[in-house]
């Protein structure tokens, strides 16, 4: 099912959760709506659902005005935060809810669900779970349930917000990838909320990056890495080292590279990966001290300070792979010189 | 050698327990068990089994039992009311709740008996529009009951509903389930344990009531006696020993219907996974 968001707007109180969002998501897609806690992305996933009506615009789901219709006869499937499940049902009886509450004409045989379910329960691999109750499992296990759930009904949407907040690191990669892969299996159009952008650039086919309640960009994840449209997206998404025209000297950025065509604006961002060290005595380049690397497995990230630079602007972040940096033989307190081969220009 | 507890304090607290279980509880109850097991077994069986004896306790445990019903659902509403939706003088009307348990329950008895009383406020408009006569009757003494156990239905499930987590609520919607089945299927079964308690401390209560009932009773002997007032008087005819036989199967009764309760009720926990 495709999705259609016109000029959706709402408030809550005085405060503008969503300002004239418009989206359109397309069929089979499985998208991130990526932002700062408070952008407004839980609500926005919440009136896609119904849960939530917009002050203004309309909600269309494939082609269809659904904006008034209750969340209980839009075909959707939610997965909430804390899961949500029935807490006095078992596993099973959980699973089997949506297919029993059903229109007596519609609902199928209690044999029918039960085959049902377990197919369910294989499919989120916890068929043996099935007698237990929601308070006997563990986080992960409680997520895998609370989508087998809402898988029961055969939505022609599913809407996750924020799958992987409650669970610990490892547990989270796991089901990242598992994630993906059963959307790969189903292809069900699927939207998840999340605040973390690793998770959105790994898991989702499309990124939506929010702020303050409006869309700030919408696209495939390397394109919102790769280009980013403002300031915003590109502070948000990855790390990034911001210069200001303004406040850095100017001979020490032409001899970084940064300069060598003309600014198109007065901030440069420039991905840490973007910039290259050369032992100080190499080349040109301008000239800073090493101060501090962290190890990020196959990458090392270098700190650097810009001695001729005060204030936040000072430290500046590298990172390269760990033979590279090898190869390059530093110690603390090295003084090195960097060239920038990259920079995002924005006002 | 003795293993130490992570909780500490453990065996002060619980000599503390005891002793107070001993002190408040269990000596008053003995001694009752022991006045009447002076009398005979004959003599016990005689006086319970007097038809007078029968009625009250028929009057005590049935009013009680629909009154602790009906507090049930009115304090239901009246909980989810207070607990669900906002709304102007919302702390003043659950302030209003406790005023049973603050009331002296003889203020409280006189108070219904005059509105109910067929010439009183209420008493007089039910009488002329439905005929039905309330003080004086064991409607009243079910009346009056409510009264006192309303506030214990509320309190006991006002928490629960406060704690009750709304998202399940959107999950069963989201399933397709209406209205009437995410009550039924989702709110009901996670309060119904609080529910029964709240009703059973209403219904303990309104066994051992006496001060609201006698005024609004009428106390007519067979007809709306109640057991508390009939031990009373058999203890102003100096009948120690028969008014301890009837306090003690009034007790042993009490204990059977409440121990009834609690196995239900972990019956109802264990079905809803919550032990």
């Amino acid at each position: 099912m495709s999705i259609l968001l016109n000029n959706i707007s709402k408030n809550f109180g005085k405060f503008a959760a969503l300002y004239d969002v418009s989206l359109e998501i397309p069929e089979g897609e499985l998208v991130a709506l990526l932002g700062p806690s408070g952008c407004g992305k839980t609500t926005l996933l919440r009136i896609i659902a119904g849960l939530e009506t917009p002050d203004f615009g309309r909600v269309l789901l494939s082609g269809e005005d659904k904006t008034e219709q209750h969340v209980s006869r839009r075909g959707i499937g939610f997965v909430f935060q804390h899961y949500a499940l029935f807490r006095h049902m078992t596993v099973f009886d959980n699973i089997a809810f949506g297919l029993r509450v059903k229109p007596r004409k519609e609902r199928p045989t209690e044999a029918f669900i039960s085959k049902k379910v377990h197919a369910l329960l294989e499919l989120v691999q916890l068929d043996w779970l099935a007698d237990r109750f929601p308070d006997q499992l563990s986080g992960g296990q409680r997520q895998r349930i609370a989508l087998a759930r809402a898988l029961a009904v055969e939505p022609s949407v599913l809407l996750l917000d924020e799958p992987f907040g409650a669970l610990d690191a490892s547990v989270r990669k796991d089901l990242r990838q598992w994630l993906r892969n059963l959307h790969q299996e189903l292809h069900v159009t699927s939207i998840f909320v999340t605040h973390d952008q690793e998770e959105a650039m790994e898991v989702a086919s499309q990124v939506v990056v929010l702020n303050q309640g409006r869309i700030e960009q919408q696209g495939a994840p390397a394109d919102i890495y790769d280009h980013p449209a403002n300031a915003f997206v590109s502070k948000f998404i990855g790390q990034t080292n911001i210069f200001d025209l303004s406040e850095t000297e100017s001979n020490w950025l032409q001899r970084a590279g940064i300069l060598a065509e003309k600014p198109q604006g007065i901030f440069a961002h420039v991905r840490p990966h973007h910039i290259d060290i050369v032992k100080a005595e190499e080349a040109s380049g301008s000239p800073v001290t090493l101060k501090d690397w962290q190890h990020l497995g196959a990458t090392i990230r270098v700190e650097l300070f810009n001695p001729q630079h005060n204030g936040a602007g000072a430290t500046l972040f590298a990172e390269m792979p760990n033979e590279r940096f090898r190869e390059l033989n530093l110690t603390k307190g090295d003084r090195v010189a960097v060239h920038i081969k990259q920079a995002h220009w924005f006002n | 050698m003795t293993q130490s507890n992570i909780m500490p304090g453990f065996r002060p607290a619980l000599a503390y327990t005891l002793f107070y279980l001993c002190l408040v509880v269990l000596i008053p109850l003995s001694t009752l068990v022991f006045k009447s097991l002076q009398l005979s077994w004959t003599d016990y069986l005689e006086i319970i089994s007097n038809t007078r004896v029968v009625s009250s306790f028929r009057v005590s445990f049935g009013t009680s039992l629909i009154a602790a019903l009906v507090a049930g659902l009115f304090g239901f509403v009246i909980a989810w009311v207070l607990v669900r939706y906002p709304f102007p003088g919302k702390r003043f009307l659950d302030a209003l709740i406790d005023l049973p348990f603050a009331l002296p329950t003889a203020v409280a008895g006189v108070i219904l008996a005059t509105i109910f009383q067929p010439s009183g406020l209420l008493g007089k408009w039910l009488m002329s529009s439905f005929g039905v006569q309330v003080a004086y009757k064991p409607l009243g003494i079910v009346v009056a009951l409510i009264f006192i156990g309303i506030p214990f239905v509320v309190r006991t499930i006002e928490p629960v509903l406060q704690e009750f987590d709304t998202t399940m609520e959107e999950a069963a919607s989201s399933l397709g389930a209406t209205r009437l089945q995410v009550f039924t299927q989702v709110i009901f079964p996670n309060i119904f344990p609080a529910l029964l308690t709240g009703v059973s401390l209403a219904f303990a209560r309104g066994v051992g009531e006496y001060g609201s009932v006698i005024f609004i009773a009428g106390n007519l002997p067979y007809v709306s006696e109640i057991v508390p007032l009939l031990i009373i008087t058999k203890l102003e005819q100096y009948q120690y020993a028969g008014a301890t036989a009837i306090a003690l199967t009034m007790l042993l009764v009490s204990f059977l219907l409440l121990l009834i309760v609690n196995l239900l009720q972990l019956w109802a926990r264990r079905r809803s996974g919550q032990i």
